[in-house]
């Protein structure tokens, strides 16, 4: 695939609209029929018999490059740079070296954020927490994670990442667009623009944000942005709080049916100039406005979890609507069921500069459960076969103490994978032996994506897309896929 | 013509006839090396054999005609004429693996219509040209008319229009119709909708004076500058935060209202562009030259804690490279800073090189500290344009009330003299104490001056005890009193001792010297002056006089002091319950506070022996000056002054005077404040040291350093000394520089047809599009330089043509034939941008405040929008008054969360130069000119317009479609919209609650004198009106 052939299929889809659209106006259909339904007071909330029909948005790679083991993505981003060293990288030769130096041929010539004023008295910080081997495949995972340790035998731990950027804003824009440069389209919006996504009634890309455990570092709206990809592929954000999508609610004092009506009747008045102007774009306001009412329903009624028994809400450990991770987590199995590709979760309590031990047991335990929980969920629906569950920070963190804490660190951190093809219960690559650096299968964040859209059948050096004279790719210019881990 | 149709049916341009789009640029079957083989090269073939020195393979570069063409050890790639002898030919048509061209794993192989494209060319002589957008301009004259178009051409544009239209068989669209026409020309140059007045005047006579009239009126309002400033500042990536991290706000405003002045004066865009690039290196710059170097400081800055400086100086001078070469030469110099541009012949030295121009600019890699003290760097205060305005009253005033104070009255002169004789008796009843000696602690000397004050001089601790002893001469002593005197040795003058020249004493003991443990008992103190700031939490509710006298049963921390009296001296008395004999006494002063430093630094004793009551008075605290003058035998002309002076600023006759003007300067105050910005500028310093860093790694620093440099294959800059940002902006302005006019003229086409002559507005260089109209984009790039970089010409050149304006309707001929219009065979259609569609509701409904400039403003945002912001954390704080109901431009522009308004109509996040928004059509629009207050708001005002306006219901609908369509409502468009309403009104009639709720959205309140129900279901109506297409489509 390449980008004259993505332009193409762009050009197949406007061109597929305009199709639409004339085939309509050329039945004659239109306002007048709905107008006079209307003026004889009868309203109903399903949308007029007469609407345009549009197009799904399908995707540019037709056909994939090779099967897809997966069909959408669940990402829980331990954000703020979860420590390695207090979840999933084991070192014990760091617990001996408790409070003594950091031997310098580790740190010399290396980057450091919070900590450069301190180089020369660099110590080190011993794991906070124990590890014990878990299941069949005997993952260590920390004792802080106690519900993630029953789902060891279904995860993938990588613990040889490694990103480039040391700062959290940049670190994430890295972990989302592949590159530290604001302006390029986020993964969710890739996949979008790659595949299309699999429900009409919802966007494609939700992203749901929760807090606490450590102090909120800010995370911008960039993260979830479709840059010089079409708006239409952006990420929206799903909130807990006022109108869960934003003006998804009709406005005080105008009931749905009310709504309904309004919409009906800019479509018919939007429908006569349909047949004046000739111009695809109405066609295309005109869905738009049934897609919109009809989220003013799927909406509230996706985040409504009264459906749920409650031995469900009890696995999660949450009642819904609190805007907690674990009610997020249960939100992105609802998203998952009605065919959202991508869903992404910030949990924004990680960065643990200070006061570690604490804070990562009281982080820990906000996500353990409710991620260990989607885990089964989707596992006991047949979904884990088909969800990648990816569950990781944007930076580790140093094994060098910064006074009880411990700063930013990119040389090496861990990040686990479920599901959609990948191989379950292993752990693979790992770091030195103080936790340092990554030196055993090195994975980067461009390593990361390779593999995502591998699993979703994209070469990722073919999904590209022309801007500024080049053609982009979310993996920018590197990427490997790690075979090791597919399954 | 085969080979030209099959490559066209593939063509990246996504053009459906080549023929109609470049007809002069192919003539029969030859192969036109521009528009067919170089992008093939470009785009197959230059990633391996390109610029690009360090992806070079074979050492074969096809991007020089020199290099292609070479011998090559008698294997040439390309030998002319002669395709069978080409490498070039044999590699491409192999079918080997080994041998294939691109290699089998390229992910870009060519077709078969390039394969034959490349081949025909060598045959037919393989003639290489200059990429086009970095030769100069040529002077072509317009062609002639074709016999069929005779007589529709206005100007030269038409020339050039008609001229591939006729050669494409086409004919232009009829003219638009004269409402049309209208609405076009206020929303392409003010961006705002005409009203039905101006409409049906214009249509009344719309003939060819007035529709001139109408441009050169549209070109002189104010609200032109505003339009295109809206895409200016897009281009500069303007924002009213700093964009990483916790995305703090900065205040650049006054930035943005000199963009909208400098249009609206029609400033010459090479003045504009020095103005911006090198304001600050001006000869003695002006302010707004100041102002508007504040471009150099538009880019993103941080705060994050855990920077590394160096890292954060690199990707702030690479954005400057970035945004400077796309704003000014469309160029993507950007993508050099790792390596050589792959297509284009920028290398990575020329990045460094453009960089090293901003390295003088004045900045921090890390703003440590800057989201509490918005210090972003250097920057200058500016009043708005309105502030001496609105001074002129308020200095008006206050000089009148200085005549009134200084104005003298036969009743003033009496009362002055009685004045100042009680005041001699009263200064004659102290009698200075001298002391005897003065101890402190904690390392403090107490140094006695020759007026009998005590200084305090030394260490300065955080409390400390004085202890004077004195001699009383007389008997009878009734009270004491403390001055407090300012001293230039002294924080703030004094008196005090603390960073702001305040003090806290804490207790004042008077001991005989027979009886060392029991104090005289002191009672009634009072002072001149009793400090109230930050009383809140003292139990005397201020820092009172009694609490030194209180024998701390309070605490020891409070006492007295006299903020705000800094600097000037100040009085406490304090009455003895038993008079004083004469004798020997000590007297201790505590100053005990928490707050570190409180202690006296200078002050006086005395002591008296009126009869009680003795109190502080106001002349207690008179400067020694005042006091010598009023003592004195007779008087200096300065002394006479100075009494006067002071009578008049105490006198109670001038009470309401003196009030009246403290009130005045006070306003004066309060109103600069108000209109006064600061705004970040440049300040040039030393430049640092620019090296080339290998794969943009700053951490590098084997590079080579270089000098500033413009892109090595342009005319360079001559100049001995080290060239400056003025030399860049020159060399950009210079009539020599192929790019700068005709990028900038590209896009203002852009804004008046839709899309760019060359249609990537951000890239002319290799992988950019070749322009649909070569010559006229010439044309029009040297009309511009010729007439000194005119604007306002350039754009009335633009919509005085007849292609500006023809009939935007699509025609079914050219459905197939030009589905994106780039032969401009009619007029385009398309969504109007976010500000626009928000103004447009607000100018139809009336609600629009048309103030031009001033802060940013925040309309109404849903809330919580802001909870992933930290450092500081942020609630929105909405705007109320009229500065809710501005135009879009005036948006807080924050970079993380851009308003929602904005964001979901596609306005950029401004984090980088965009050249053009995307338009797109999605249900989150949809929702939000459903659902927003802002939209509800205005459906409701314009509701009401409509029901005051006093129309029948069916006149009242069209009164309603013709405010925001500028046309008449169909028979049918009415009967859908009564429909509506009629269900309407019965539903909120039945609800009368519901039309209430609905009513009170927004911050203006409803017409009360209208009936709520009939208000609410015509609200309806409207809203269905605002949210058409056609309301907010340009056509």
């Amino acid at each position: 695939m390449n980008s004259e052939t993505n332009i193409q299929l762009e050009q197949a889809y406007t061109n597929a609209l305009r199709r639409s659209f004339l085939r309509n106006t050329s039945f004659g259909i239109g306002a007048t029929a709905l107008a006079s339904v209307m003026a004889g007071g009868k309203t109903s909330l399903a949308a007029p018999t007469e609407e345009l029909e549009i197009p799904e948005w399908a995707g540019v790679v037709r056909p994939l490059h090779r099967p897809a083991k997966c069909k959408r993505v669940i990402h829980l981003c331990m954000a703020g740079g979860a420590s390695h060293l207090e979840t999933l990288d084991h070192k014990p030769k760091l617990a001996e070296l408790d409070g003594k130096p950091m031997p310098k041929s580790f740190t010399d010539g290396q980057q450091i954020a919070q900590l450069q004023g301190q180089r020369d008295k660099l110590k080190c910080l011993g794991p906070q927490h124990t590890f014990a081997p878990q299941g069949k495949s005997g993952t260590k995972i920390s004792s802080i994670l106690p519900k993630i340790r029953t789902i060891a035998d279904d995860i993938c731990v990588i613990n040889s990442m490694h990103t480039d950027q040391i700062n959290h804003d940049p670190a994430h824009t890295l972990m989302n667009t592949g590159t530290s440069i604001p302006g390029r389209p986020s993964m969710g919006s890739w996949l979008l623009y790659g595949l299309g996504s699999e429900t009409d009634n919802l966007p494609g890309y939700v992203v749901m944000t929760s807090v606490g455990g450590g102090q909120s570092q800010p995370i911008a709206s960039r993260q979830w942005h479709s840059g010089f990809l079409p708006s239409r592929f952006q990420g929206v954000e799903f909130r807990s709080k006022g109108d869960p999508v934003l003006y998804v609610n009709s406005p005080s004092g105008i009931n749905l049916a009310q709504q309904r009506r309004l919409i009906s009747t800019i479509q018919s008045l939007n429908k006569l100039g349909n047949e004046r102007f000739q111009d695809p774009e109405i066609a295309t306001r005109i869905a738009q406005y049934e897609l919109a009412f009809r989220m003013q329903t799927s909406v509230p009624e996706l985040m409504d979890v009264s459906d749920e028994p409650q031995h469900i809400l009890d696995m999660y450990g949450t009642q819904g609507g609190d805007g907690s991770f674990a009610s997020n987590c249960l939100l992105a199995r609802r998203l998952a069921e009605r065919g959202v590709r991508f869903v992404q979760l910030y949990h924004r309590g990680w960065d643990h500069h200070g006061g570690i031990k604490n804070g990562s047991a009281v982080t820990a335990k906000l996500v353990d459960q409710g991620t260990a929980a989607l885990i089964k969920d989707l596992k006991q629906r047949g979904m884990l076969d088909d969800t990648l569950v990816i569950w990781g920070g944007e930076f580790g963190r140093t094994p060098m103490a910064q006074g009880s804490g411990r700063d930013h660190h990119i040389k090496g951190f861990s990040t686990w994978m479920a599901g959609g093809g990948i191989q379950p219960g292993m752990s693979y690559g790992s770091t030195d032996e103080l936790g340092y650096a990554a030196v055993e299968n090195i994975v980067h964040v461009n390593d990361l994506h390779a593999t995502m859209l591998h699993l979703f059948g994209i070469d990722h050096r073919r999904l590209t897309y022309r801007f500024q004279g080049r053609d982009f790719r979310l993996t920018d210019v590197a990427g490997e896929i790690i075979e090791p881990i597919l399954a | 013509m085969t080979l030209v149709a099959e490559r066209v049916l593939q063509s990246f341009l996504g053009l459906a006839l080549l023929t109609g789009v470049f007809p002069n640029l192919v003539s029969a079957a030859e192969i036109d090396f521009r528009s067919l083989v170089k992008p093939i090269l470009s785009d197959k073939c230059y990633a391996c054999h390109g610029p690009d020195a360090g992806q070079r393979e074979a050492d074969l570069r096809f991007d020089l005609a020199a290099d292609a063409l070479s011998d090559r050890d008698g294997s040439p790639a390309i030998v002319p004429g002669n395709p069978e002898e080409s490498l070039l030919v044999q590699r491409i048509l192999s079918s080997d693996p080994d041998e294939q061209m691109p290699p089998a794993d390229h992910p870009k192989q060519l077709t078969k219509s390039e394969k034959k494209i490349l081949r025909e060319w060598i045959t037919q002589g393989a003639k290489w040209q200059k990429h086009w957008s970095y030769e100069s301009a040529k002077r072509i004259p317009a062609p002639k008319m074709p016999s069929a178009l005779e007589g529709w051409d206005r100007n030269f544009i038409d020339q050039f229009i008609a001229s591939q239209l006729d050669a494409a068989k086409l004919s232009p669209a009829k003219p638009a119709e004269a409402r049309i026409l209208i609405r076009r020309l206020y929303l392409d140059l003010v961006g705002l909708p005409p009203s039905p007045e101006e409409v049906d005047e214009f249509v009344a006579d719309a003939s060819e004076d007035n529709y001139e009239a109408l441009v050169d009126h549209l070109l002189d309002s104010t609200h032109f500058g505003e339009r295109l400033a809206m895409y200016w500042l897009d281009l500069v990536r303007y924002a009213d935060t700093v964009g990483y991290h916790g995305d703090q706000d900065v205040s650049v405003s006054p930035y943005r209202d000199y963009v909208i002045d400098a249009f609206n004066s029609n400033m010459p865009f090479d003045r504009f562009t020095r103005e911006q690039l090198a304001g600050d290196l001006l000869p003695e710059p002006t302010k707004e030259q100041l102002v508007a170097s504040g471009y150099n400081k538009l880019g993103m800055m941080s705060a994050e804690g855990g920077v590394q400086p160096e890292e954060y100086l690199a990707k702030y001078i690479a954005d400057r490279v970035r945004t400077a070469s796309t704003v000014w030469l469309g160029s993507t110099l950007g993508c050099a800073e790792c390596h050589d541009h792959k297509f284009d012949p920028f290398t990575s030295k020329d990045f460094y090189r453009f960089a090293a121009f901003f390295a003088d600019i004045k900045e921090r890699g890390l703003y440590s500290g800057a989201n509490r003290d918005g210090n972003w760097g250097p920057f200058i205060k500016v009043a708005d344009k309105e502030l001496s305005e609105l001074l002129k009253p308020i200095s008006e005033r206050i000089a009148a009330l200085e005549k009134d104070l200084s104005a003298s009255t036969p009743e003033l002169t009496a009362a002055q003299k009685s004045w100042e004789s009680a005041q001699i008796a009263e200064l004659n009843r102290w009698t200075i104490a001298q002391p005897v000696s003065a101890k402190a602690m904690h390392g403090t000397h107490l140094e006695v001056q020759a007026d009998h004050s005590v200084l305090a001089k030394g260490k300065s601790p955080n409390t400390n005890s004085y202890e004077i002893e004195l001699e009383l001469a007389e008997d009878g002593i009734t009270a004491i009193r403390l001055e407090v005197l300012p001293h230039d040795s002294l924080p703030q003058k004094g008196p005090g001792r603390a960073g702001n020249g305040n003090f806290v004493i804490s207790e004042i003991r008077v001991f005989p010297s027979d009886q060392p443990n029991t104090p005289a008992v002191l009672e009634n103190a009072t002072a001149s002056i009793e400090q109230t700031q930050a009383g809140a939490g003292n139990p005397y509710k201020k820092w009172a006089a009694k609490a030194a006298i209180d024998l701390d049963v309070k605490g020891s921390t409070w006492g007295w002091a006299i903020l705000p009296n800094a600097g000037k001296p100040s009085v406490l008395v304090a009455e003895f319950a038993q008079p004083l004999a004469n004798g020997r006494y000590r007297v201790v002063i505590e100053q005990n506070h928490t707050n570190p430093k409180h202690t006296l630094g200078h002050f006086r004793l005395a002591y008296t022996n009126a009869a009680k009551p003795v109190r502080a008075e106001s002349q207690d605290s008179f400067d020694t000056k005042t006091k010598e003058a009023l003592l004195a035998e007779t008087r200096t002309a300065n002394q006479k002054k100075l009494i006067d002076d002071k009578f008049r600023s105490i006198c109670t006759e001038l009470a309401s005077v003196r009030e009246q003007l403290a009130a005045a300067k006070k306003q004066k105050t309060d109103v600069s404040n108000q209109h006064t910005r600061s705004t970040l500028i440049t300040e040039a310093v030393k430049p640092r040291e620019i090296r080339v860093l290998a794969r943009g790694n700053w951490m590098d620093k084997s590079g080579e350093v270089v000098s500033p440099g413009v892109p090595h294959f342009l005319e360079q800059i001559e100049k001995s000394e080290r060239p400056t940002r003025l030399d860049l902006a020159n060399w950009i302005v210079s009539p020599d520089n192929p790019l700068t006019a005709r990028v900038f003229v590209n896009r203002l086409w852009k804004l008046y047809f839709g899309s760019g002559l060359a249609k990537i507005l951000d890239d002319v260089g290799s992988q950019g599009e070749l322009p649909s109209h070569p010559e006229l984009l010439d044309a029009l790039a040297l009309e511009f330089v010729d007439s000194d970089w005119d604007v306002k010409h350039l754009i009335k050149l633009l919509v005085m043509s007849s292609t500006y304006r023809q009939s935007s309707l699509m025609r079914p001929e050219l459905e197939s034939l030009d589905p994106y219009n780039r032969m401009l065979a009619r007029q385009s259609r398309y969504r109007l941008e976010a500000e626009l569609i928000r103004d447009n509701a607000l100018a139809i409904s009336e609600l629009l405040v048309k103030k031009i400039g001033g802060r940013s403003v925040k309309p109404y945002q849903p809330a919580g929008l802001l909870r992933h912001l930290n450092f500081p954390r942020r609630t929105y704080q909405q705007d109320s008054g009229y500065n809710q109901y501005r135009r879009g431009i005036y948006t807080h522009w924050q970079r993380q969360f851009l308003h929602p308004a904005m964001q979901i109509f596609d306005a950029p996040a401004r984090e980088e130069c965009t050249a053009e928004r995307a338009r797109s059509n999605t249900p989150l629009a949809a929702l939000l000119l459903l659902n927003d207050p802002s939209y509800i708001e205005a459906a409701r005002r314009f509701a009401e317009n409509s029901l005051t306006a006093e129309l029948e219901t069916d006149a009242r609908v069209q009164w309603i479609v013709r405010q925001a369509l500028s046309r008449k409502a169909t028979a049918e468009e009415s009967k859908i919209l009564l429909g509506l309403l009629k269900e309407e009104k019965q539903r909120f009639a039945t609800e009368p609650e519901a039309a209430k709720q609905l009513l009170q959205i927004g911050l203006s309140t409803p017409n009360a004198e209208l009936d709520a129900v009939e208000l609410a279901a015509w609200t309806s109506v409207t809203r269905a009106v605002l949210n058409l297409h056609e309301t907010i489509t340009r056509n």
